[in-house]
C-alpha cells in the first residue's frame, strides 16, 4: 500500500479517539476490576468496594459521554459512527448496568469471592452493547454482538455446581453460535451482492443492484433476489435472537431461569435494548431511503418487508402473552412477557418511520425501568423464600406490604394501563401505527394495532393473577417473613416514584428521544 | 485452468446446510459445536470467495476476525460442556432438560 494512504489511515484512527473515550473507560475499567478484584482478595469490604469501583468507571463513561461533540461522525474508518441516536441507547446501557450493579452487590445470589469477575464482566457486555448501537460495519456488527453474546453465556452459567445454571449457559451458546452462524453467512452474502461492508453505504448500492434487475436475464435477476432476500433473512435472525422474537425465541425462558436473577434482569432490558438499537440502524439507516419514506418496502427485491416485521410482531406478542399465562414459576412468566414485549416494540419498527423509531426508543427506556424494578422484587422475594413459584407471593401485601405495592405499580405498567409510564410507552407504539394506516396498502396497520390491543388484554390477565396472589390471596400459615435492606426498598421507591412520574409528565423522556432521532447516514 | 467463483460459493452453501442439519439433528453436544464451527467456516468461504472476486480487501480481513471469534466461541463452549459433564455425567442432548415448561 502506498505509504501517503496508510498515513491517512492511521490519522483517522487517532482521530477518532477523541469519540471514543466512553468505550475507553469501559475498556480500561473492565481490565481494572479485574486487578482491584486480586487486590482487595481478603477485604471484607470486598463487595462494597468493587461495586462502588464499577459504579466510578461507569459514572467517567457517562461523564465522558456527556462531553462527546454532538456532531454525527463516521469513526475508525467506518466501522462506527457516533450521533445522538446512538448515545440515547448508550445512557441506557449505562443506566441498566448502573443498576444491575446496585442490585447484585445486595443480593445474596453471588458469593462475595467472586463477584469482582462479575462486575469486570458486565462492564465488558456494557461495551459490546455500546459498539452494537454505533456500528456500522458488518463486521463490527458481528464483532459487537459476539462481545455480548459470550461474555453473557459465561454470565449465565455463573452459578457453580448448579444444574440448572449449566444447562441455561450450554442452550444459550449453542441458540447463540447458530444464531451468529446463520447471520454471518448472510453477512457473507449481502457483502459479496453489494461489494461492501459498510452498512450506510448499503442504500446506494441496493438501489444500484434494483436497476440493474431491468436489464439482466430473468434468471440471473431471479437468483440474485432470491440471494438478497435470503441473506437479509439470515441477519435479521441473528438481530431477532437477540432482541428474542419469535421464531428465534427458545433460548429465552430457560436462559432466564438459570442464570442469576440480577443478571436475568440485566438481560431483559440491556441486550434487548442493544438488538433494538441495532435493527433500528441496520434496517432503516441503511434499506430505507430517507427517514419517513416507505423506501423499506421497494429498496430489497420487492417483498414488503414492513409487512413481514409486522407479521413476526403479531406472532411474538401472541406466543409471549398466552405461554405466559400457564407459567408459575415468576422468572419464567417474566420471560415470555419480555417475549411480548419485544413484539409490542417489533410494532415501532415495523411502522417504518420517524415516530416508530422514537417509540421504540422511549419503550425501551420505560420498560427498562419496570422490568428491572419487576425483577427486583422477585430477587427480593427469592431471598427470603429461596423460591420464585408465585404461591410464594399469596398474601405479600400483608407480609411486606412496600414490596407488594411497587410490585403491583411494575405490574400495572407493564401491562400499560394508565397512569403509569408503560400506558404513556405503549401509546406511542400504537400511535406509530395509526399514523401509517392511512398511506396506500397502510391497512394491515390496523390489523395489528387490534392484534396489539387484545395482547394487552391477555396479558393483564396473568399481570393480574400475581396481584391478585399478593393482595386476595391469604399467606400460607408457614409463609417466610419477607424482608428486604433499606437499600432494596429505597429502590423499590425510586423505580415506583419513576413510573408513576413519567406515567403523568412524559414530556423529557419524548423530547430526549425526538432530539435522538439523528442517524449517520455517511 | 481456474475454477470459476460460483462453485466455491456452492461448495459454501453445501458446508453451511451441512452444519445446519447437524445443528438440528445430531444429539451430541460435542457434534453439534462442530457443526457450529462447520456453519462459520461456511460464511468464511463465502466472503473469500467475494473478496477475491471483487479484488476487495474487507472480506480477507473479515474471515481472520471470524476466526478468532470462533475459537474464543469454541473456548467458552467447551468450558460449558466441561461444566455440563460434571454436574450429569453425559454428552447427550435429550438428557439436559430440567428446564422445561
Amino acid at each position: 500500500m502506498d505509504p501517503k494512504n496508510l498515513q491517512v489511515l492511521v490519522d483517522v484512527n487517532l482521530k477518532s479517539v477523541a469519540w471514543f473515550y466512553p468505550e475507553l473507560w469501559l475498556i480500561f475499567g473492565s481490565m481494572g476490576v479485574f486487578i482491584l478484584d486480586l487486590v482487595w482478595r481478603k477485604n471484607r469490604g470486598r463487595v462494597r468496594l468493587l461495586a462502588g469501583a464499577t459504579l466510578i468507571v461507569l459514572a467517567c463513561s457517562g461523564a465522558a459521554l456527556a462531553m462527546q461533540p454532538a456532531d454525527a461522525v463516521s469513526l475508525f474508518n467506518g466501522m462506527i459512527a457516533t450521533d445522538s441516536f446512538a448515545n440515547f441507547w448508550k445512557w441506557l446501557f449505562l443506566a441498566a448496568a448502573a443498576l444491575t450493579v446496585v442490585i447484585s452487590s445486595g443480593s445474596q445470589e453471588f458469593a462475595p469471592e467472586r463477584i469482582g469477575e462479575f462486575f469486570a464482566l458486565l462492564l465488558a457486555i456494557t461495551l459490546g452493547m455500546f459498539l452494537m448501537a454505533s456500528a456500522t460495519n458488518l463486521l463490527m456488527i458481528y464483532m459487537a454482538i459476539e462481545l455480548v453474546s459470550m461474555v453473557s453465556y459465561v454470565l449465565v452459567g455463573y452459578r457453580r455446581a448448579d444444574r440448572k445454571a449449566h444447562e441455561a449457559a450450554l442452550k444459550y451458546v449453542i441458540y447463540g453460535g447458530v444464531a451468529s452462524g446463520v447471520m454471518l453467512f448472510g453477512m457473507s452474502y449481502l457483502y459479496g451482492l453489494l461489494g461492501t461492508a459498510n452498512v450506510t453505504e448499503f442504500a446506494v448500492k441496493l438501489a444500484a443492484l434494483s436497476q440493474g434487475f431491468a436489464g439482466a436475464a430473468p434468471g440471473a435477476a431471479a437468483a440474485t433476489k432470491l440471494a438478497l432476500v435470503l441473506a437479509t433473512v439470515f441477519v435479521s435472525a441473528g438481530i431477532g435472537y437477540k432482541v428474542a422474537a419469535v421464531p428465534w425465541h427458545m433460548w429465552c425462558p430457560d436462559v432466564y431461569e438459570g442464570a442469576p436473577t440480577p443478571f436475568t434482569a440485566f438481560l431483559s432490558v440491556g441486550p434487548k435494548a442493544a438488538g433494538f438499537a441495532l435493527a433500528i440502524r441496520f434496517f432503516f439507516g441503511a434499506f430505507a431511503g430517507k427517514m419517513g419514506a416507505t423506501g423499506l418496502a421497494d429498496s430489497v427485491a420487492g417483498i414488503p418487508w414492513p409487512a413481514v416485521v409486522g407479521v413476526i410482531s403479531a406472532v411474538t406478542m401472541t406466543l409471549g402473552n398466552l405461554v405466559a399465562v400457564v407459567q408459575t414459576n415468576l422468572k419464567r412468566l417474566l420471560a415470555y412477557s419480555s417475549i411480548a414485549h419485544a413484539g409490542y416494540m417489533l410494532m415501532g419498527l415495523a411502522a417504518v418511520s420517524a415516530t416508530g423509531m422514537q417509540s421504540v426508543m422511549i419503550y425501551s427506556a420505560i420498560y427498562l425501568v419496570m422490568n428491572l424494578g419487576a425483577f427486583l422484587v422477585v430477587i427480593l422475594v427469592a431471598q427470603s423464600t429461596g423460591s420464585e413459584s408465585i404461591f410464594e407471593y399469596r398474601g405479600l401485601a400483608r407480609r411486606h406490604p412496600v414490596a407488594a405495592v411497587a410490585f403491583a405499580i411494575f405490574l400495572f405498567s407493564l401491562t400499560g394501563l394508565p397512569p403509569f409510564a408503560g400506558f404513556m410507552g405503549k401509546m406511542y407504539l400504537f400511535y406509530a401505527l395509526f399514523e401509517r394506516i392511512g398511506i396506500p396498502g397502510g391497512g394491515w396497520y390496523a390489523t395489528l394495532a387490534l392484534i396489539g390491543a387484545l395482547n394487552t388484554a391477555v396479558s393483564l390477565y396473568y399481570y393480574a393473577r400475581i396481584i391478585r396472589a399478593m393482595f386476595l390471596d391469604p399467606p400460607y400459615e408457614k409463609a417466610a417473613p419477607v424482608e428486604a435492606s433499606p437499600g432494596g426498598q429505597l429502590l423499590l421507591g425510586a423505580f415506583s416514584a419513576f413510573i408513576l412520574v413519567f406515567g403523568v409528565w412524559w414530556n423529557p423522556i419524548v423530547n430526549w428521544s425526538a432530539r435522538s432521532l439523528q442517524i449517520f447516514r455517511g | 485452468m481456474t475454477i470459476s467463483a460460483n462453485w466455491y460459493l456452492l461448495l459454501a452453501a453445501v458446508l453451511f446446510c451441512f452444519g445446519l442439519v447437524g445443528v438440528v439433528s445430531r444429539r451430541n453436544i460435542l457434534v453439534v459445536f462442530m457443526c457450529v464451527e462447520l456453519m462459520l467456516n461456511a460464511a468464511n468461504l463465502t466472503f473469500l470467495t467475494f473478496a477475491r472476486q471483487q479484488g476487495t480487501m474487507n472480506g480477507h480481513a473479515i474471515a481472520f476476525f471470524v476466526i478468532a471469534v470462533a475459537a474464543a466461541e469454541a473456548a467458552v463452549g467447551l468450558a460449558i460442556v466441561i461444566a455440563v459433564f460434571r454436574t450429569r455425567g453425559t454428552l447427550w442432548m435429550d438428557e439436559v432438560s430440567t428446564l422445561k415448561n
